[in-house]
């Protein structure tokens, strides 16, 4: 047994490490799916101690990478300073012709900047974060960031660029964090296209491309099309631009959809700086991240009925407490325009008068009927008497 | 009569390194292969780690040290993907095993031995990934785009032979 082990030993040993890494793959296979923690305390370990390792170099990399490059620059900038004092004395000149034509825009560029606002009361708070390192694998598409949840980053966070969403974070560390692209192969999104308004989940491909797939053939969908986020998935607030149809496709395994493939509108290959949603800012955005189905389920009828409900002054803003909407207004007379009129009270009240009858919940199944009749009788002689 | 088993050619042709450069190199390899795809993207096809392996391995020739110095990288490489931890690992323990065996029986300093070994090496360790994406973790739809992985190891071992070169200087006989 002794010369057995001695001599194969060296197949053995591999043996014995294959198989311990498949069982721990098989592990992290079989864990249920967690959207918050995808990964379990000692893997997330392993990847702490990695990243740990790993970011401080990538941090001094990037920051020595930048100083080199503003350094390289400010020289290149000095070299041809004289020469281009002289053109600049020139284009000031032809500038000062154009500033009259430029007035016009800059009045433009404020109602522009009025409607960037107005899209910016969505995400109230964000946070700058830098690419400081990759997964290096192109199988993995993966970022490091340099803030983690000591910047009160977490798991799950929607991050963006001005050109679109990049992805979402996908373990925070303190100091670092992972972001994980959108054309990654286990990533995805719930999206809607802005023509049709079809529905529709994205998903990363193996080699980095962002495509729809279980998507019905469709002639109103034409490469192009713009792709905003639908906000169904919870991560990303609606109305994001994702990227445009790049092409359309059948899908060979599964017969009849189609697949679109999609060219994204930030440029995943070459992130710098990217901004994390740390918060949704209005509450607005917040209900419609609480509660997309609900929002997106809004009927025309219902949306009508909201509008029609705002007009009418007589009826309750908020159907917790109907008796609070407009509390100091007198009660409306009898000929009051836009309400729909009472009946007066009927001058010799029988049982057939509206409320005479009594309630159903005082009614007995089975009783006789001289008892109801003496129970309404009863209601009857209140109802009088209260009058 | 003295005869020169694989053992004492072994012997012979053992390097061994100081535990500095045993961690420094693979892990100014594995920063490289981080980082460099962030200028570069298209760099993200090289596996500067593969290289680190399959360059220990070959030259400690002993294939249970190229296995842990395979799994041990690879782990390193998975934990700072999003993949499972193991798939490098596994992919490049057989790989470290492999050029440690081959490196016993065959002549390694030669250039062109390096090249073919390099090659080889670089598309062994995608069938291996393919392998594990496909069988032990069941990923649906993964296509092998053979052309990608022909043009990964060619790119390898233009990066391999320089920087074999460049390794040779620190490595030593006790």
């Amino acid at each position: 047994m002794e010369s057995f082990f001695s001599r194969f030993r060296n197949p053995l040993f591999l043996i014995a490490i294959l198989l311990a890494q498949t069982i721990a793959l098989a592990i992290q296979v079989q864990r249920p799916l967690d959207p918050g923690k995808p990964d379990g305390q000692e893997v997330r370990l392993l990847r702490l101690w990695a990243i740990a390792l790993i970011s401080p170099l990538e941090r001094l990399s990037t920051g020595t990478s930048h100083g080199l490059r503003v350094t390289w620059a400010n020289y290149l900038d000095l070299r041809g300073v004289r020469q281009q004092n002289k053109n600049l004395q020139k284009q000031l000149e032809m500038l000062r012709m154009e500033r009259a034509a430029l007035s016009e825009d800059a009045l433009q560029g404020q109602r522009l900047r009025s409607l960037l606002t107005l899209r910016q009361g969505y995400l109230s708070t964000t946070l700058i974060a830098q690419v400081i390192g990759t997964s290096g694998s192109d199988q993995s598409r993966l970022l490091t960031l340099d803030k983690g949840w000591h910047d009160g980053l977490k798991s799950d966070m929607a991050v963006i660029t001005p050109d679109g969403i990049v992805g979402m974070l996908r373990d925070v560390f303190p100091s670092t964090s992972q972001l994980l692209l959108i054309n990654d192969q286990t990533s995805g999104a719930g999206v809607i296209l802005q023509s049709t308004r079809t529905r529709a989940i994205l998903r990363g491909s193996l080699q980095g491309r962002i495509q729809i797939s279980n998507l019905m053939p469709d002639a109103r969908i034409k490469v192009g099309d713009v792709v905003l986020t639908s906000g169904g998935d919870q991560v990303f607030p609606r109305g994001l631009p994702v990227g445009t149809v790049e092409s359309i496709v059948a899908d060979p395994d599964h017969q009849p959809y189609t697949i679109l493939t999609l060219r994204s509108a930030a440029n995943l290959n070459q992130l710098e700086e990217v901004l994390v949603i740390t918060e949704v800012g209005s509450d607005r955005g917040v209900a419609a991240q609480k509660n997309p189905a609900a929002e997106a389920g809004a009927t025309p009828q219902a949306r009508g009925a909201e509008s029609n409900a705002a007009r009418l002054p007589g009826l309750s803003a908020d159907p917790a407490h109907p008796g609070d909407s407009l509390p100091d207004e007198p009660p409306p007379g009898e000929n009051s325009t836009g309400l729909v009129p009472k009946p007066k009270p009927a001058l010799h009240p029988d049982r057939f008068s509206p409320g005479a009858a009594a309630p159903a919940t005082a009614l007995k199944p089975g009783a006789p009927k001289n008892n109801a009749q003496q129970e309404m009788d009863g209601a009857q002689q209140d109802k009088n008497s209260a009058q | 009569m003295a005869t020169y088993s694989y053992t004492s050619r072994r012997e012979l042709e053992e390097y061994h390194f100081s535990p500095l450069t045993a961690v420094l190199v693979p892990l100014a390899l594995l920063l490289l292969q981080a980082y460099l795809p962030k200028i570069f993207p298209r760099l993200m096809i090289l596996d500067l780690p593969l290289i680190a392996v399959i360059f220990f391995s070959v030259a400690r020739r002993s294939p249970i040290a190229g296995t842990l110095t395979g799994a041990l990288i690879g782990l390193f490489q998975d934990a700072l993907t999003g993949q499972p931890i193991g798939v490098n690992g596994i992919a490049k323990a057989v790989v470290g095993y492999a050029a440690s065996s081959i490196g016993v029986q065959v002549d390694v300093e030669n250039v062109i031995t390096r090249v073919l070994m390099n090659f080889t090496f670089s598309l062994l360790q995608s069938a291996l990934l393919i392998f594990i994406h496909r069988n032990l973790l069941g990923v649906h739809g993964y296509r092998v785009l053979w052309l990608h992985e022909l043009t990964r190891a060619a790119l390898n071992t233009a990066i391999a032979i320089p920087l074999f070169m460049l390794l040779d200087r620190v490595k030593h006989r006790d």
